[in-house]
């Protein structure tokens, strides 16, 4: 499906990305000149140590961090919005960000509850994403089994808000029987945070992340086809359900990551393929894969530098950013274009 | 209803179509002997509700048949792919698009989807279905709009382009006039008609537009209740099997005009 080219918006976004992520990297409480940046990055050991251990143990990992989770997001969000025809889908609606919030919930204000075993194991910087993913796995596995036994795909989208639901109560409930200093734990946790990264815990989190895009590159074709509606997807040839399923997986594996490394980071996965599809003024997914890839890794540097408060010692929590600031962009496209596309 | 099974490339044998249930299966049509040609434009008939989705719904795999078979080209429906089937019949539904920015170029292109490779690149070859197809339905000056600035009608040229790009021996299209006016409605019939006799492909369609398709199709599929009734035109008007086909005597047939007609009072 080519005909128009789309180079000159994409080498653009491209150059928009790198400055981006410059200046991602030179903002920050201790100001550090550019130029030693640059030397830091490139392996000159005569900058200053001190710097050099902000910039390669504390600002790229960040970065690095903001790129994944912002390009994430915005592909789970728009295979979401394929699969349910929804422009309103994002990455939470399968309840996932929910089960992975309970899985830390149990951790953190659970032991209260249950005595000394879950304390024991929160020790570990492990141990946040563990509870996590083991959350987000469960709640998707459960979406899943209720997935193939209805046929309508639009119910899905109740039984993942449903679980949503499940959850949070649970929560609450666990919430109402804690502790202070418990409660105060989860609620950091859950205004999201992109740093505190070690290199380890980065690569997991990319080999997932890479894994996630390249499964995304494979259903390209059904996703296109799938624009058609259900039906005609399967006069195409494609085995829908299948295809459904693998979609389904490759949210929640994004999500799941994502949410497990750096917490239930809001609206970034819904407003991205919206802002992607007003520039592009496509809903080709060979252009709009690529096009939220880069746009998502923008906004959420652009978020997170923001966020860093330049010069001050303050971090806002970066779930409050993006809404903040992407909310009032989102309202203002819609009005000025007044429509919006799958 | 002579069989000519050497021609013959849609084919049902005893086939009983309607819904299973748990108690009573909720039977639409039962023992109907179709053998479509190749080359023909076939119109579906009935009033409302009486299964005519339910019969197209069947013909092309969508539902499971009761009890009876299905052939197509002399091998069993169920015996196809899902890939294997897209190669051989294309359609056209009566349902709405949902609301995206597709062109129309990238729409038709869709129809190249069973032919493409894994990330779905278009061949030279694909590119000429896919040009063929805008030429046959004259639609040459819509191509780069976007699907959702076009007019019924229009849409429906689209449609059927699309159809025409996945290069099927049959189309299978549900009220494809249902929206529209009566010029445009005229306009799809006679590409129809003009498509099966450029292409030999084998056209079903569906309709209420009664007087037109008796005109214009080779042969009729006639649903009244728990009767279906299949043959040309003369054949069926020889038989008066129009006259049940709607309830009361406000619309009466006309053997002469082989038309419906309203009846004054």
């Amino acid at each position: 499906m080519k005909q128009k080219s789309y180079r000159k918006q994409f080498i653009l976004l491209s150059v928009l990305l790198i400055v981006l992520f410059a200046i991602n990297i030179s903002l920050g409480s201790v100001i550090i000149p550019f130029k030693d940046i640059l030397n830091t990055l490139t392996g000159d050991a005569s900058v200053k140590e001190s710097w050099q251990t902000i910039i390669l143990n504390f600002r790229l990992p960040k970065a690095i961090t903001a790129i994944l989770v912002g390009s994430g997001l915005s592909v789970a969000g728009l295979l979401m919005q394929t699969l349910f025809r929804n422009p309103l889908a994002g990455p939470f609606v399968l309840g996932i960000s929910s089960g992975a919030s309970l899985g830390v919930a149990l951790l953190i204000l659970g032991s209260s509850l249950f005595g000394g075993f879950f304390l024991a194991h929160s020790v570990s910087n492990w141990s946040f994403p563990i509870a996590a993913s083991v959350g987000a796995f469960l709640v998707l596995s459960a979406v899943i089994i209720a997935a193939n036994r209805v046929r309508n795909t639009m119910s899905i989208l109740i039984i993942g808000l449903m679980f949503g639901s499940l959850t949070s109560a649970v929560i609450s409930v666990l919430a109402y029987f804690s502790e202070a200093a418990q409660i105060q734990q989860f609620l950091f946790w859950s205004f999201g945070s992109l740093g505190n990264l070690s290199w380890n815990e980065i690569l997991v989190f990319m080999v997932i992340y890479i894994i996630g895009i390249l499964a995304t590159v494979a259903v390209i074709k059904p996703l296109n086809s799938l624009l058609l509606g259900e039906n005609y997807a399967k006069s195409l040839g494609i085995n829908v359900k299948k295809n459904r399923n693998i979609i389904l997986l490759i949210t929640s594996i994004l999500t799941g990551v994502i949410t497990a490394f750096a917490g239930p980071i809001a609206f970034v996965g819904l407003a991205v393929p919206h802002i992607a599809r007003m520039i592009f003024v496509s809903s080709n997914h060979k252009i709009l894969l690529p096009a939220v890839i880069i746009l998502g890794a923008s906004i959420l540097l652009i978020c997170d530098s923001i966020s860093q408060l330049p010069t001050s010692e303050f971090t806002l929590p970066i779930n409050a950013i993006t809404s903040l600031f992407g909310a009032p962009i989102v309202i203002w496209l819609l009005i000025r274009k007044k429509k919006l596309f799958v | 209803m002579i069989e000519n099974s050497e021609n013959s490339i849609l084919k049902t044998e005893n086939l009983t179509i309607g819904y299973p249930q748990k108690k009573q299966d909720h039977i639409i049509f039962s023992n109907i002997n179709l053998s479509i040609e190749k080359g023909r434009l076939i119109s579906v008939l009935g009033k409302n509700g009486i299964g005519k989705s339910t019969l197209l719904r069947t013909l092309c795999k969508v539902q499971k048949p009761i009890t009876g078979a299905i052939y197509f080209e002399g091998k069993e429906l169920n015996t196809y792919s899902e890939n294997d089937l897209s190669k051989k019949l294309s359609l056209v539904l009566t349902e709405r698009l949902p609301e995206s920015q597709l062109t129309v170029f990238e729409l038709i292109a869709l129809g190249r989807q069973p032919y493409t490779n894994w990330i779905d690149t278009l061949s030279k070859a694909d590119l000429e279905k896919i040009e063929t197809a805008i030429k046959q339905t004259e639609i040459g000056h819509l191509k780069n709009q976007r699907f959702y600035e076009l007019s019924d009608g229009q849409l429906q040229r689209v449609l059927i382009a699309r159809a025409l790009a996945q290069d099927t021996d049959v189309i299978i299209l549900d009220e494809p006039t249902a929206h529209l006016d009566m010029h445009q409605t005229i306009n799809i019939f006679s590409l129809l008609q003009q498509l099966v006799k450029q292409t030999n492909k084998t056209i079903i369609v569906s309709s209420h537009e009664i007087n037109l398709a008796l005109k214009l199709s080779d042969e009729i599929i006639l649903l009244t209740e728990n009767n279906l009734q299949f043959g040309t035109t003369e054949s069926l008007i020889a038989k008066n099997a129009f006259d049940k086909l709607f309830p009361n005597n406000l619309l009466k047939f006309n053997k002469s005009l082989q038309q419906f007609v309203i009846n004054k009072t």
